[in-house]
């Protein structure tokens, strides 16, 4: 067990693979509380699908892909906020549309130029091998921001997850917060789907949020564990994906699952005994 | 000292018009209560003075107390029923709007303290707000709007939901802060008869035009007899 341990730290993409997928696996944690308390959890994975709609164009034009994605898909978490806050069609529904109108241009593009090739199976189901020494950097420096805005805005965006109209009340800018909640995301989205693939990266922003909340009952508490069993499971997951040489992503969503499962059991015994 | 004027206040909510030509002042220490029927547009005024709303005509003066000034008691929503959050977080979280401020201090600290122990919920500081009964929830978020002000408090339907027992309770608390502690209450409510039991002030939208002035001036009109059965001074 050890000796694989050694083995796993002993591959640059492995490393590369941990540093990001940590960093990653943090930031969803994070901001998944707010997402899911704020029943804006299909966002996560409205905006997976225009990220990979974004990396199918940047392959077929032969750019960076995350010089693409990132832009892409701020616009896309903005409109999505947009919509849902005012629009005439319903939030859930705003959402369903724009993710799959991004996952037919991206299918429709590559099938127009190289085809569905191994690249584009990474994008839809994640790969350790995705991240170049430069994504790893772009990575880093984004989720670091993403986490130092969060510590920063900690109280705000507690205020404004809680209670929307008594912060505007209060004087806080609520639409600004808002704003900054989906920027964070779109970017953790990006990083995170180039291991966690397009269709599971939503999985790392809900599960971890909703496994804390089976046990703990304050906010704070609910966020430094979510974080915490975020990062164990992403571990857990890449590790599992080694030994046995199955896929990254689907392993840390099995992992997140089986945590779900007995976090529910263990929120169950609690409130039976008390 | 007035505190606060509106004057012909109009708005709208989704293109009809809610609020139509309303007009009255709050002084200090007043305790206000706005009545009327449902979609009378109530809770939109409320909103309209707080500027969470759009007002098309009209306008709201502030008499030396600031915009930040003012304690707000929205009504509950649905995202709050299982929000797992601390008491404590809850009502810290009242000192959120001073401007530029992203920690909280000391001060803030001992403010919500203060304000639990006003409220009696400091032995439930760290339970959590999903846990509570709805009376003990309204008694949280008003220490939290008493965090945010000890002038003015704006209050929409705090006994909604309650039982008969907790909304008395609700209101002698309410009673208690004006008077105690002087804070000048705005409050709407569906509840007339407690309504003219403890506010001095009532404004009454209909959709046949407002009635605004002191309760006793309030129990003399047609509207109010007809409503409390004649034996106004109930």
């Amino acid at each position: 067990m050890l000796d694989m341990f050694v083995q796993m730290f002993s591959y640059g993409f492995m490393r590369r693979a941990i540093i990001v997928g940590v960093l990653v696996a943090l930031c969803a944690a994070l901001l998944g509380v707010t997402l899911v308390l704020k029943r804006y959890s299909m966002i996560g994975d409205g905006l997976s699908h225009v990220g990979f709609g974004a990396l199918c164009v940047a392959l077929a034009m032969n750019v960076a892909p995350l010089a693409v994605s990132v832009p892409v898909v701020i616009i896309s978490a903005f409109l999505l906020l947009r919509v849902s806050d005012t629009g005439k069609i319903k939030g859930d529904a705003a959402i369903a549309l724009i993710s799959s109108t991004s996952l037919a241009v991206g299918i429709l593009v590559t099938s127009m130029t190289t085809g569905l090739n191994s690249d584009v199976n990474g994008y839809m189901f994640g790969s350790i091998l995705a991240m170049s020494s430069t994504d790893v950097i772009i990575s880093i420096v984004l989720s670091v921001a993403v986490l130092v805005l969060y510590f920063v805005f900690y109280n705000k965006i507690f205020a404004v997850t809680f209670d929307e109209s008594f912060a505007a009340a209060t004087g806080t800018r609520t639409g600004m917060y808002n704003t900054l909640i989906a920027l964070l995301t779109a970017i953790t989205v990006v990083i995170g789907m180039r291991i966690m693939g397009a269709m599971l990266i939503s999985s790392l922003v809900i599960f971890p949020a909703l496994t804390a909340m089976r046990v703990c009952n304050t906010f704070r508490k609910v966020v430094v564990t979510s974080a915490v069993i975020s990062v164990v499971c992403f571990f857990a997951g890449l590790f599992i994906s080694f030994v046995f040489s199955m896929p990254a992503g689907a392993s840390v969503v099995a992992v997140n699952a089986v945590m779900f499962a007995i976090f529910s059991l263990v929120g169950m015994i609690k409130r039976k005994v008390s | 000292m007035q505190l606060l004027k509106c004057e012909n206040i109009h708005m709208n909510y989704d293109s009809t018009k809610a609020v139509n030509g309303v007009s009255f002042s709050v002084d200090e220490g007043d305790f206000l209560c706005i009545v009327g029927e449902n979609g009378a547009g109530k809770s939109t005024l409320l909103k309209g003075i707080l500027g969470l709303q759009k007002i098309s005509e009209g306008r709201v003066i502030f008499n030396g107390i600031k915009k930040s000034e003012i304690g707000y008691l929205p009504q509950r929503t649905q995202v709050q029923k299982d929000f797992p959050a601390a008491v404590k977080e809850v009502v810290l979280s009242g000192r959120i709007g001073r401007r530029g401020k992203l920690f909280y201090s000391a001060e803030d600290r001992q403010i919500a303290a203060e304000n639990m122990e006003t409220m009696k919920i400091s032995d439930i500081r760290n339970k959590s707000f999903n846990e509570l009964s709805g009376g003990q929830q309204q008694r949280v978020l008003l220490a939290r709007a008493l965090c945010a002000t000890d002038r003015l408090l704006l209050l929409d339907e705090p006994t909604a939901g309650l039982d008969p027992f907790v909304t008395e309770d609700m209101y002698r608390l309410i009673e208690h802060l004006n008077l105690e502690h002087g804070v000048t209450v705005i409050m709407v409510t569906h509840d007339i008869k407690s309504a003219v039991k403890y506010a001095n002030k009532i404004l009454c939208m209909e959709h046949d035009g407002d009635f605004f002035g002191t309760t006793q001036e309030y129990l003399d009109t047609p509207a109010a007899k007809r409503i409390l059965g004649g034996d106004g001074n109930a």
